[in-house]
């Protein structure tokens, strides 16, 4: 006989914690999470700085002690964690095919969520130029060496990107003797607030703006990179180690197996205001939705999303409300949910193309503006947008969403 | 100086596919064999970028010693994989026109198929071809079907070669670069930093480096390598749902040009380029060569626009300055070659060994002994479409999520009786940190697990 559970969630991160954690406290019968590491937690495990938990615990944790709290608020609560199990497959009505040291077996699920989290773009899929040397990598593998595996994989590494992952990384990287050579933004302008570059600056790291990176070098190991900076100069510095940091991107391989529909703008998966795929059993939260969010947002969406399913799951809930798409428009990279309902206001989570710096407008079929909002940020700076709820003129057709731009 | 009777009776330079299948051949035929490989593992230089496919030979120069040993080689192939567990994915591949000019080549192209005895090849209409594979673009004009091309493992096949050479006493010597060769009459002495080894006789596979050899050995190479760069985009494993047969272009004179073609993974990939160079040791990969392969991609199958890449690889392959195999042989110096292998050496590598076999007992004709009971290795299955590991019970988990490669898988490869010799023969051997995550998520751990097991760590000595 197939086990059974009230809600799988997948991925043991600060979103599917959270959301666990929450439905037990509601009174949910059986939750289970199913992890593919044999660490619960999620990326915070091996970030090995603060600040982390402020919202969730009111005090500042390192990564790691923050992952071990959520894990062991979850396990009071009741939530059954089982680590080392791959779902493979999400099937109609709740129905998962799980990979296990057993091999593999299936559970049915009365409601699922999906919070698989999301990863840093790899140098195959920036299409960077050079030698495939080893010795490069994204921040998170800089961190599993350190953090997980108490090993220092190289000393003097280049950092690409300038977010607020490769702060991370900086920061990782001094506190094991690391020095890294430079901090390079490729894309021309940084994308944290300039006052953390100081922060770069001050633990001896240069930041080098608008270089195009043209080559990774070395031949069994990193030897250096090759770089043309802004003024057209050729540049070499020599290095043992490359970061790709950052340019996050959902791990949505489970939802795109499993048929889920994908947003173009995020890679991630649809939803409607209130965490629904487009598999009505499928919930979604956390980084796999928009990369990406600090643990504290994601954490907050889990337990909200938590909330929605325990109501639906003891329904029999009014029909689903009519939704409406959004279209992103000029200047949006993308927007979350992707949909809208007469259900009641919501809040879109967005991000532009590049710096912000001008009106968000949400505009309905006819042309009518719904909500809009003046903004201003750097690159990859969340912007958020409320919007009230809407009437059925308003959700007669697709609504438009709009970055208008200042000069 | 005599040779002793320990020498062995052939030295193989270079441990690519080709060196492997020749150390094979000549083990099983029952020859002493040392092979020389300078890099830390087999497959190091050009057989390590391929495009994964199983030949028929169909289009392949008629009457050339390439299609007779890509021919023989296929027959072999197909006959042994069992024994060794190599998978074979029958997907066929059409031959796609995309212009009236290249439409109007293609009955000369089945010609060929046909002269070369390729003879269940046939043309599809434009319906036929779009019936066949849906998502190509609209643009399509027809195909001619080659139903015998396949896709294979190209590591797990050398290194089932390798394996199977060295369970018949046949020596690997890695990290052992020829450096300086003294004809000593009855033998030859070779230098390498791994020590003097002797062998009677020497069979040049050395790939890229195969002129340079051959200069060495007899003091004037009969040929030039030209280096010929190879990119390579692999897509994501969604992608391969949009495309069930391998897609090879109406081939120009110089190269078999860009394929499209799902891999026994189960991913999509396409090159490779087709880049002249002086440097022998630069596979680079470059952003504008890759961007047109992607863009090219889209243009055949408009699907996979959007689709996300995993991997991206280039390799560099043995051309010299003319199209054919470079296989020759001096007996008089007890030099054998097989050079200029610079295309087909996955397929031909087998008919290739037994080519050279032949020229060289034709020529240094001994009683040989062939062992009574012939080792079979199994190979550790990594297709996509049999049963993997991670599948069973017991495999202690799985280390690399994006390939699904276990615990147990990895501790097999680095027990082996050929164990990698560095992080790109690990993953070779596993698919470990292959996937889209490219290490993301386990590389730390497989640097770890394979501390010490490496003749070329992944980490550097002061790593602790």
């Amino acid at each position: 006989m197939t086990e059974t559970c009230d809600v799988a969630v997948i991925g043991a991160g600060p979103a599917g914690l959270a959301a666990a954690t929450e439905l037990k406290r509601l009174g949910i019968g059986r939750v289970v999470v199913f992890e593919r590491f044999g660490v619960a937690g999620g990326i915070p495990r091996h970030c090995g700085h603060p600040p982390f938990g402020m919202r969730e615990f009111a005090r500042v944790l390192t990564g790691p002690a923050y992952a071990r709290r959520l894990v062991r608020r979850a396990e009071r609560a009741g939530v059954e964690i089982r680590l080392n199990h791959t779902v493979t497959a999400i099937g109609a009505g709740g129905r998962l095919t799980v990979a296990s040291l057993d091999g593999a077996g299936e559970i049915a699920a009365g409601r699922v969520l999906l919070a698989t989290g999301n990863r840093e773009r790899t140098r195959a899929q920036r299409l960077v130029p050079g030698l495939r040397p080893v010795g490069v990598m994204n921040t998170a593998a800089l961190q599993s060496f350190l953090y997980e595996e108490d090993r220092v994989p190289f000393r003097r590494p280049v950092i690409f990107g300038s977010e607020l992952v490769s702060l991370s990384a900086v920061l990782s990287c001094r506190r094991h003797g690391i020095r890294p050579v430079a901090l390079v933004e490729t894309g021309g302008q940084v994308k944290v607030p300039r006052p953390f570059l100081l922060m770069c600056r001050a633990l001896g790291v240069p930041v080098i703006e608008g270089a195009q990176l043209v080559s990774i070098e070395g031949q069994g190991r990193v030897s250096g990179v090759r770089l043309r900076d802004a003024a057209g100069r050729d540049l070499q510095l020599a290095a043992d180690g490359v970061i790709f940091s950052g340019q996050f991107t959902p791990e949505a391989t489970l939802a795109r197996a499993s048929g889920l529909a994908l947003d173009p703008g995020t890679l991630g998966p649809s939803i409607d205001p209130v965490g629904r795929s487009s598999d009505p059993h499928v919930f979604v939260a956390g980084n796999v939705l928009h990369p990406v969010e600090t643990a504290g947002f994601c954490w907050a969406e889990g337990r909200r999303v938590a909330r929605i399913i325990a109501a639906d799951l003891r329904g029999p809930g009014a029909a689903a409300p009519a939704r409406q798409s959004i279209r992103a428009g000029a200047g949006i990279r993308y927007v979350v949910p992707q949909t809208v309902t007469a259900a009641g206001p919501v809040r879109l989570n967005i991000r532009a193309e590049g710096a912000a710096k001008g009106h968000l407008y949400l505009r309905d079929a006819a042309g009518r503006t719904i909500a809009c909002r003046r903004v201003h940020g750097h690159p990859e700076k969340p912007l958020r947008l409320d919007v009230p709820a809407l009437d059925g003129d308003a959700l007669a057709g697709a609504l438009s969403l709009t970055l208008e731009r200042e000069t | 100086m005599a040779a002793s009777p320990t020498v062995p009776d052939i030295a193989i330079i270079g441990a690519g596919v080709v060196g492997c299948a020749m150390a094979r051949k000549f083990a099983m035929e029952g020859a002493s064999v040392v092979v020389l490989e300078a890099g830390a593992d087999i497959l190091s230089g050009a057989s390590k970028a391929n495009s994964a496919i199983l030949h028929t030979g169909f289009d392949a120069p008629p009457g050339s010693l390439e299609l007779s040993c890509m021919q023989a080689a296929y027959d072999e192939y197909l006959r042994i994989r069992t024994d060794l567990n190599l998978p074979v994915l029958e997907t066929g591949a059409m031959v796609a026109a995309w212009t009236a000019e290249e439409e109007a080549r293609l009955p000369d192209l089945l010609a060929q198929a046909q002269g070369n005895g390729v003879t269940d090849t046939r043309l599809l209409s434009r319906d036929e071809t779009l019936a066949r594979e849906p998502k190509l673009a609209a643009h399509v004009r027809g195909a001619l079907l080659v139903p015998g091309e396949v896709l294979i493992d190209p590591w797990s096949a050398p290194l089932a070669y390798a394996t199977q050479a060295q369970a018949l006493g046949a020596r690997f010597h890695f990290l052992a670069p020829v450096t300086a060769a003294h004809d000593e009459g009855t033998h030859w002495s070779l230098e390498t930093p791994a020590g003097r080894i002797a062998a009677r006789s020497v069979v040049n596979c050395a790939g890229l480096q195969g002129d340079r050899i051959e200069a060495m050995l007899l003091g004037a190479a009969r040929f030039e390598v030209r280096p010929r760069k190879g990119q390579f985009v692999v897509y994501d494993k969604a992608a391969a749902a949009l495309l069930r047969t391998i897609l090879l272009p109406v081939p120009n004179d110089r190269t078999k040009g860009v394929v499209l073609t799902r891999t026994i993974f189960g991913n999509l990939l396409v090159g490779p380029t087709a880049e002249e160079q002086q440097d022998r040791d630069r596979p680079d990969v470059t952003e504008p060569e890759l961007e047109g392969l992607i863009a090219k991609a889209e243009e055949l199958v408009p699907g996979l626009r959007g689709m996300p890449v995993t991997a991206v690889y280039a390799g560099l392959r043995p051309a010299t300055e003319r199209k054919e195999y470079r296989v020759h042989a001096e007996p008089a110096r007890r030099y054998y070659c097989a050079g200029g292998i610079r295309s087909t050496g996955l397929t031909g590598a087998l008919g290739i060994a037994g080519h050279v076999f032949a020229l060289w007992l034709g020529a240094e004709p001994r009683d040989l002994v062939a062992p009574g009971v012939v080792p079979q290795p199994r190979m550790p299955n990594l297709a996509e479409h049999l049963p993997r590991d991670w599948q069973a019970p017991g495999h202690d988990g799985i280390v690399c999520h994006c390939e699904m490669v276990t615990r147990r898988e990895i501790e097999a490869a680095l027990d082996s009786p050929l164990p990698p010799g560095d992080y790109g023969g690990l993953r070779r051997r596993t698919r470990c940190a292959m996937g889209r995550c490219q290490g993301f998520n386990c590389l730390a751990r497989l640097a770890t697990l394979s501390e010490g097991r490496l003749r070329a760590p992944i980490l550097p000595e002061d790593a602790r």
